[in-house]
């Protein structure tokens, strides 16, 4: 009696073992969160990064068939030797499964090839380096939230189309900042503008910008585009007020974050164009979501959630739901099936991921309210125009990445 | 193109006025009382900060802040000479220097925790807005002021320092303090409100920096490098080497940024090099 109830039992309980083992490795999913904690980005992606991915790993469940989700995180201070061994650390040693976020072009590009060495997926929010879906691009990585090129376009197309016509660049001087002018000029010369000269500045660490604003200043162009972000275009937008620069001149800002705006408050920011993936209050998801986030215990400043956060939420839901559906961590797999399947959610609705690893979605145009426009904390930007998907990213074909068989 | 010329000369001056402000207080406490004061960009930080918490917490505005925040800085810069620095002097300088350090790490760690790293806004003061047309370029009338100012500022204190009976005590006591003792002054308290004026230099620094950068947790770290170059070059202990030697750098900084950019940001450093093989104490400095 004694026996058969065993054996009864023990037969009911070989499918229940067999659907936990169901090769998830390690017995953990482990998500990296390598981000600038402490430096010049670390408001636009951060501590508030590492939220995001709490917030989507929470909503998700905390578990992915049966195993739990862990999240781990690391400061990467914008340099890529940090950047890279923390990567080989965490795939080596800690079981780490997928490496996010890596704000900062330089610490992305270096963790890139270490994660594709040992085929984990890098999901990429923050670094704007076009080329990450180009010429460098790699089978594991996907590029979730914006680049260079959209958000140049964004801003470039429009500016130029509304009369400024001559530029001059203000650029941080690295692979970013050059990647940006690049996007940004090629934009200006195909709508036939002109780029009068550009001066390139340290970065980061440089907080005077008075030499290059003079040189933009004489250079007479009437679109001064900041091909800078973070701390610089803060210090930038801020001198540039100073020495008069407007009204005569125009600044575009190239990549404009909210927390900038809202660092710089909205008396100096007033009339910027910029391009951004993503804003709190577009509609009343993107509302519910951003003042969850808000709210937060966790989120200390209560800050508004920058497009980098809210595109980081979405990649690691992505990420977890194509992970649940194939039923393994295998990265061949679970990459497979975020490229196969579409996302719908508050951050995108209906957009895919290519072949190239560049998620392709809508951006928006918009613009700084004038302090008297803005009737509550955090309220902005004016909505100009909404940039669809496929106008908003460089084409399959113009990315030219060489994974993609043509 | 010598117009371009003379405007990056006249950003080289304004800067090169705002660094003889900053090294001044440097060398004043190296000079005086040995300590390398390594805290001294984190202190103008906080300067600045003071200034900006004075506006938004008390609407306190800038000018008062010129005043209030120095003093402010230089209470809590008494405070740090008596609980910490003090028992240091007797020892070589290495150790103040890693004191120092140590706070620096702290205060931007404090202040990073609090306020992020954008940072805060502060506005130029209405009667310091706009500015004139030069013709070769347009000079804020703030930047004009700030010049004015430092330099101002950094006469007064070398004035103090070599010419009056204040000064000659505080040059005494960094030669012979158990001498000076005997004479009855009060050397402890002399060289509290030394080190207090050095940091009173600093943050003054710092608010007048509060409506040209951003403020932020790490602008003291992004100029105390520079700032360092600057006293060596001029000669650690010298005061008037510090002044003209930071003036002279941001001239200099300013011709490179016009002749060859990239080099602007290291041409401080390859001078100081330059100085330490051939002059060691510096361009106007004592042998040690």
């Amino acid at each position: 009696m004694k026996m058969h109830r065993c054996l009864l039992l023990s037969i009911l309980l070989v499918p229940v073992a067999t659907m936990a083992q169901a090769k998830i490795s390690d017995d953990v999913v482990r998500i990296g969160v390598l981000t600038d904690m402490t430096g010049y980005y670390s408001d636009i992606a951060g501590p508030g990064s590492v939220l995001a991915v709490q917030m989507a790993v929470a909503d998700f469940g905390g578990k992915m068939l049966g195993k739990p989700i862990e999240v781990i995180s690391a400061d990467h201070q914008n340099k890529a030797d940090i950047a890279s061994n923390t990567a080989r650390k965490w795939f080596d040693e800690n079981k780490v499964d997928v490496i996010v976020d890596l704000v900062s072009s330089s610490t992305a590009g270096a963790v890139m090839p270490v994660a594709n060495e040992k085929k984990k997926i890098t999901l990429l929010s923050g670094p704007a380096t076009t080329a990450f879906t180009g010429e460098r691009c790699t089978a594991y990585n996907v590029h979730y939230t914006y680049n260079n090129w959209s958000t140049a376009n964004g801003t470039g197309n429009a500016v130029v189309k509304q009369g400024g016509d001559t530029w001059f660049f203000v650029t941080a001087d690295y692979v970013f900042g050059k990647s940006l002018e690049a996007d940004a000029a090629a934009v200006v010369t195909s709508l036939g503008g002109k780029v009068l000269g550009s001066a390139r500045h340290p970065s980061p660490g440089n907080t005077d910008f008075s030499s290059f604003l003079l040189q933009a200043q004489a250079s007479g162009a009437k679109i001064i585009g900041m091909a800078n972000a973070g701390g610089d275009t803060i210090n930038t937008v801020k001198q540039a007020k100073e020495f008069g620069i407007t009204p005569k001149q125009s600044l575009a800002g190239l990549l404009v974050f909210i927390s900038e705006v809202h660092a710089l408050g909205l008396a100096t920011a007033r009339g910027l164009y910029l391009t951004e993936a993503f804003y709190w209050d577009l509609n009343d998801d993107t509302r519910k979501w951003s003042r969850r986030f808000q709210d937060h215990p966790d989120n200390k400043k209560k800050a508004m959630p920058t497009m980098v956060q809210a595109g980081l939420y979405s990649a690691v839901t992505h990420y977890l739901n194509a992970m649940k559906a194939v039923g393994t961590d295998d990265s061949d797999a679970v990459i497979a099936k975020m490229k196969a399947t579409p996302v719908n959610d508050f951050f995108a609705q209906n957009t895919v991921i290519g072949p190239d690893g560049l998620h392709r979605h809508d951006m928006y145009l918009f613009q700084v309210k004038t302090p008297e426009e803005s009737k509550y904390p955090w309220d902005y930007y004016k909505v100009v125009k909404k940039i669809p998907a496929a106008e908003a990213f460089p084409t399959v074909e113009m990315q030219k990445c060489p994974l993609v068989k043509k | 193109m010598i117009q371009a010329l003379f405007g990056q000369l006249l950003l080289g001056l304004i800067n090169g006025s705002f660094y003889a402000l900053l090294s001044l207080g440097l060398a004043i406490i190296f000079g005086l009382l040995n300590i390398v004061n390594f805290a001294h960009g984190a202190l103008y930080m906080v300067g600045a900060f003071a200034a900006w918490l004075m506006l938004d917490l008390l609407g306190v505005g800038y000018w008062p802040a010129l005043l209030l925040s120095p003093l402010l800085v230089g209470l809590f810069g008494a405070f740090i000479e008596r609980t910490m620095l003090r028992r240091l002097y007797a020892l070589d300088n290495i150790y103040g220097l890693l004191l120092t350090f140590g706070l620096t790490l702290i205060l931007e760690g404090l202040f990073h925790h609090q306020y992020g790293n954008s940072g805060k806004s502060y506005p130029v003061p209405e009667a310091l807005q706009g500015g004139a047309n030069l013709g070769f370029m347009f000079l804020p009338l703030y930047r004009a002021w700030v010049v004015v100012i430092s330099l101002l500022v950094c006469f007064a204190s070398w004035w103090v320092i070599e010419r009056t009976k204040l000064g000659s005590y505080l040059r005494a006591g960094t030669e012979n303090p158990r001498l000076l003792q005997a004479f009855g002054i009060n050397v402890p308290l002399l060289f509290t409100l030394t080190y207090a004026f050095g940091v009173a230099l600093a943050a003054f620094a710092g608010v007048m920096a509060a409506p040209i950068y951003q403020v932020t947790p790490q602008m003291g770290s992004h100029l105390i490098i520079v700032v360092f170059a600057v006293v060596v070059i001029g000669g650690m202990g010298s005061i008037l080497g510090s002044i003209v030697t930071g003036v002279g750098l941001g001239l200099l900084e300013g011709l490179t940024k016009f002749i060859y950019p990239p080099a602007s940001a290291t041409v401080v450093f390859v001078v100081m090099a330059l100085v330490l093989l051939f002059r060691p104490a510096g361009l106007f400095g004592r042998e040690a």
